[in-house]
């Protein structure tokens, strides 16, 4: 395994590592596996019929994290990935995905993982999936991921999306199936800038009893950029269900966002909220009377509304 | 330290006219000394302590910040130059946590300073250092926060825009007693408080007293106290009769 420092600078973007850790680990740099290690209770190996993984957490299983970041770093290169990821029942464990794409080249470079996760019975698990991009070509980055989730009987599925800088296109499909007495949390984070463009389509069916969903989307949109987000929650029986869509928008961005909610049972909550505005001159103000610049004061604003 | 000079604004109204709302405001803060502005709703102290923070650019006269003419520096320069200034009704910031707002009011701080402030204005460090600076707090607790980044950023002149405007009655008295003790024994600071609370006004070394945006008085608090503590008393009487709408 050879990874300069252009890959260490990208797994760090997306992973926050500086060094390969010990435990499951997957690594797919332009399409191949460069590491691929198995834990005793977290089984990681290749899918026989199409590129991609399974990943296979023992029931039971504590406090145990997996790492599966892909790298694209070929000019022109476009990857495509299938992972299946199975939680065993009562397991507890973090899944560190995402992408980083380094381009330099006038060809368009990309990555679409189209993921299914299942979330067993009374397990819990949180998913991390961090995009970013990087660049000096004409050539765009572009990341199309697309989640199918089943979040399983008292289980609990936490999936946490962001994307934070350099991804010129991303088309993100997002599929959640929860049931009884189950949770799931989306927190959605997105930044556009530039000519960017980011469309997010979320749907989440509550079809068991007691069940209940939350999906959290945070975005800035600068520039010329233009975001579209559809969020929507289907209470199939009693059941709770919250979207939240909260918007920053500077320049000339473009932003639609649209809550939906379908109730097919009387005893079905949902509720949603939707915001999006400028940033606030009594919030720039407040910052500068504290020493900051106009510009730091922009910048610490966004990162505290993406945090 | 602070010199007003002539200080006018105008600002237009909603029928489009420019209203007048500070006249020829000449004033001077001492180091060391602690002031109280005070005066009716409406009268133009708020518009003051903007225009000194450069909030507002007031349209004629000068401000001298230690002799230097700070009218053309902007907000972030003058809080550079060492004025601060807790706002009536400060904003909200989704995201970012009272930890980085206290930090960024005071870079240097280190996390036992973080926790004093906190405690200093009535919140627990454990269970308010992390919390957002969002809708999940209330007013009041906004509010103290506001006071606690002013305290923390130990300013050469420091502005209390009604430091009392939504703080339960028990938090009060508490944090006019450390605004007082904090600047009446700091020499090389200043401190405004902009205020309504009759409590605070004698434990100030100069009351100022402004209405219809002009000065109106101005001394120790020997010198005023009966000028405004009449005003206070029948606006007690008013009220005890019902004729502000309230009935007791």
């Amino acid at each position: 395994m050879n990874f300069n420092d252009q890959d260490m600078k990208l797994l760090h973007a997306i992973t926050d590592l500086d060094m390969i850790p010990a435990g499951a680990i997957n690594i797919r740099r332009d399409g191949e596996a460069v590491i691929r290690v198995s834990s005793p209770n977290i089984k990681v190996y290749p899918k026989e019929d199409k590129p991609g993984l399974n990943v296979e957490v023992k029931p039971g299983t504590k406090n145990e994290t997996v790492h599966v970041p892909v790298l694209v770093t070929k000019a022109g290169f476009h990857d495509k990935v299938y992972n299946t990821f199975i939680v065993g029942e009562d397991a507890d464990v973090t899944i560190i995905a995402g992408c980083g794409i380094h381009n330099d080249s006038h060809s368009d470079s990309g990555h679409d993982g189209i993921h299914e996760i299942i979330v067993k019975k009374g397990a819990r698990m949180r998913y991390v999936e961090k995009h970013y991009g990087e660049g000096k070509g004409r050539g765009k980055r572009l990341l199309n991921p697309t989640t199918v989730i089943r979040v399983e009987s008292g289980a609990y599925a936490e999936l946490e999306m962001i994307q934070i800088e350099g991804v010129d296109d991303t088309f993100r499909s997002t599929v959640a199936h929860v049931a009884d007495k189950a949770n799931l949390k989306v927190i959605e984070r997105l930044l556009t800038h530039g000519e960017q463009s980011a469309v997010s389509e979320i749907d989440a069916y509550i079809e068991g009893q007691d069940g209940s969903a939350q999906i959290l989307s945070r975005s800035v949109a600068k520039d010329k950029s233009s975001q579209v987000f559809k969020a929507g929650l289907i209470g199939k029986t009693e059941c709770l269900g919250h979207v939240e869509c909260d918007s920053i928008i500077m320049g000339n961005a473009v932003i639609k966002a649209t809550p939906q909610l379908v109730a097919e049972d009387a005893r079905a909550v949902l509720t949603h909220e939707a915001a999006i505005g400028k940033i606030a001159g009594e919030q720039l103000i407040k910052l500068m009377s504290l020493g900051l610049t106009e510009q730091q004061a922009v910048d610490t604003i966004i990162d505290g509304f993406l945090r | 330290m602070l010199r007003l000079e002539n200080v006018s604004l105008a600002m237009n109204h909603e029928s489009g006219e420019n209203k007048d709302i500070l006249n020829n405001i000449n004033i001077k803060f001492e180091p060391g000394k602690l002031y109280a502005v005070t005066g009716p709703n409406g009268g133009g102290k708020s518009s003051i302590a903007k225009v000194i923070m450069g909030i507002y650019k007031h349209t004629k006269g000068n401000i001298y910040f230690n002799d230097e003419e700070i009218s053309q520096l902007n907000v972030t320069e003058r809080a550079q130059r060492g004025i601060a200034y807790a706002f009536q009704q400060p904003p909200r910031f989704k995201g970012l946590r009272i930890t980085d707002i206290l930090k960024t009011a005071q870079p240097n701080m280190d996390s036992i300073g973080l926790r004093r402030h906190l405690r200093d204005v009535g919140l627990c460090p454990e269970d308010y250092l992390d919390r957002d600076m969002g809708p999940g707090l209330s007013g009041g607790e906004i509010k103290r926060i506001e006071i606690a980044q002013v305290l923390a950023r130990e300013a050469k002149i420091s502005i209390f825009d009604e430091p009392e405007a939504g703080v339960d009655l028990w938090t009060i008295q508490r944090l006019m007693g450390i605004i007082v003790n904090k600047y009446k024994q700091n020499q090389d600071s200043t401190a405004i408080i902009i205020t309504h609370n009759e409590r605070a006004l004698p434990l100030c070394d100069e009351i100022i007293v402004i209405e219809d945006g002009a000065v109106k008085a101005s001394g120790t608090p020997t010198e005023i106290w009966p000028l405004i503590k009449e005003e206070i008393e029948c606006k007690k009487r008013l009220e005890c009769r019902g004729e502000f709408g309230y009935e007791f």
